[in-house]
């Protein structure tokens, strides 16, 4: 394991290859598990239980034309899926994986993420807006309503954490979380975060930008071919970022007991929240987006305050 | 401010195990080509002639079903034989236009035209979707298996006069005021 240390490119590559084969095997994954949850039986025709269902899916997904509408603004068109993809890696930069795999040890982890996910509503709010069609602006413009409600909590969401940790290293979060994962004191927070992952990542139960029942595909409704495959890929992405977060921040990332390495640990972890990001797309409907902005404003903000005063009351008073 | 935690997280925590628990349940459907799905027996499908205990054709060609049918799939032309019963000269369904929505069975007077549990109907070609009768007459009973419409109707045919159908009262002499 010695060539494997923070910073080596051996770690840089293995995540980032981990990182997109997950994502994309996510696509297979989900749809089985949607089928199980739906009482049907889902892909399981190619290969090995349908795990070959990503590479019939990426055979398909480059051989499509990739067009760009006549009518949309090309630059932004064509970098807006570029941007997800982009800014999603970036965040895996900072994730404390184990002890040895990591890309960077970065002080202001936290904040990195946080700033990387505001970039990613560029994302979505270019593409829907480029393409130059009514859907996909409604779509970018429920994104945009979306992005406004949810970021705010989010953030101060994550702070009770960071109090408790002082420290706004993610690595240094984990590390602290050794006489106790985070879940316990701040299961409050962890709610909201939770919430506000489902939002950030655009899953379904506030996949409101897409909404494919209501407006199309959403702010997507034009792409098509690997730039469509780009959006698809990068919310799975976003969504083992989510989940990788929710590890590392609540349940203590790589720490468990010894019998297993702590790369499992992770991944187990890490995966249990993937599964239930996908139950909570099988199971839950999607409000309307005055109602998740009313209910972020009205509801979760001050909840997510309050939460934060009780931690630093508490942290304050054991000093 | 309970009411809220209650609507919003209880009910959804609720509507999650609920879903968690399919699971662990059999699935409902079945993998098609390789498996066939059980049809039941009223299911709505291909559309058959049938004919009665004795052989013969039910379809007395009354046109009720073509009346009946709400994408006027069905076309026919009505014949009579030397012995009085009336039949199909031609019978035509277009399938590519029916909907299988099963009003010309519930038209039909005689049991003739009968759905089946038969779903596998694709052509290439679009003209193979129109069916003659030959395609549609089967050679049995269908789902009523002792009807036989000349045997009960009062209609009279060769070998067949008025009042010797099954149950038929003697033909009543309007003209005579004996009881």
């Amino acid at each position: 394991m010695s060539s494997f240390a923070v910073g080596s490119g051996l770690s840089i590559a293995s995540i980032l290859l981990a990182v997109i084969v997950l994502a994309a095997m996510l696509i297979w994954v989900e749809r089985r598990l949607l089928g199980f949850w739906q009482e049907r039986l889902g892909p399981n025709r190619v290969g090995w239980f349908g795990i070959l269902q990503v590479v019939a899916d990426m055979i398909k997904i480059f051989t499509k034309e990739d067009w760009v509408p006549p009518f949309a603004d090309r630059l932004s068109f064509v970098l807006a899926p570029a941007i997800i993809m982009v800014v999603v890696l970036m965040s895996f930069a900072v994730i404390p994986f184990t002890p040895e795999i990591g890309v960077i040890d970065s002080n202001i982890g936290v904040l990195f993420v946080l700033a990387m996910a505001s970039l990613g509503a560029y994302s979505v709010m270019l593409g829907g807006l480029s393409s130059n069609n009514k859907y996909a602006l409604l779509g970018s413009l429920r994104a945009a309503a979306q992005m406004v409600s949810y970021e705010v909590f989010m953030g101060i969401s994550l702070l009770g954490v960071v109090v408790l940790a002082g420290s706004f290293n993610l690595r240094g979060i984990v590390e602290s979380q050794a006489d106790g994962w985070y879940i316990i004191p701040q299961c409050i927070g962890f709610l909201i975060f939770l919430i506000a992952g489902v939002a950030e990542s655009h899953r379904l139960p506030f996949d409101i930008p897409e909404a494919e029942q209501e407006i199309c595909a959403g702010y997507h409704t034009e792409y098509s071919g690997m730039k469509f495959g780009m959006f698809f890929v990068g919310e799975y992405l976003g969504l083992v970022l989510i989940s990788s977060l929710i590890t590392v921040l609540f349940f203590g990332g790589w720490l468990g007991p010894s019998f297993l390495p702590p790369i499992v640990w992770f991944a187990l972890k890490a995966g249990f929240f993937i599964a239930f990001f996908i139950l909570m797309r099988a199971a839950l409907p999607r409000p309307r987006y005055d109602q998740l902005m009313s209910y972020g404003w009205l509801f979760l903000l001050p909840l997510s305050l309050l939460n934060l005063l009780l931690t630093g009351v508490v942290v304050l008073s054991t000093l | 401010m309970f009411s809220l935690i209650r609507d919003t997280l209880l009910s959804q925590a609720v509507t999650l195990w609920r879903v968690f628990r399919k699971l662990f349940v059999k699935a409902d459907t079945v993998q098609y080509p390789d498996e066939q799905p059980y049809m039941f027996p009223r299911w709505r499908g291909r559309i058959i002639l049938s004919r009665d205990p004795d052989g013969e054709e039910r379809c007395v060609a009354c046109n009720l079903c073509a009346v009946a049918c709400p994408v006027d799939c069905i076309a026919l032309q009505k014949a009579e034989t030397e012995d009085g019963r009336w039949y199909p000269e031609f019978f035509r369904i277009n399938f590519s236009r029916c909907i299988m929505c099963g009003f010309c069975e519930e038209a039909c007077p005689t049991n003739a035209i009968q759905l089946t549990p038969d779903f596998e109907m694709a052509e290439y070609v679009r003209q193979d979707m129109v069916w003659e009768k030959e395609d549609l007459l089967i050679d049995g009973t269908g789902k009523y298996h002792d009807y036989n419409f000349y045997r009960v109707a009062g209609k009279r045919v060769a070998g067949k006069d008025k009042g010797e159908a099954l149950n038929e009262a003697e033909p009543v002499d309007v003209r005579s005021l004996l009881p």
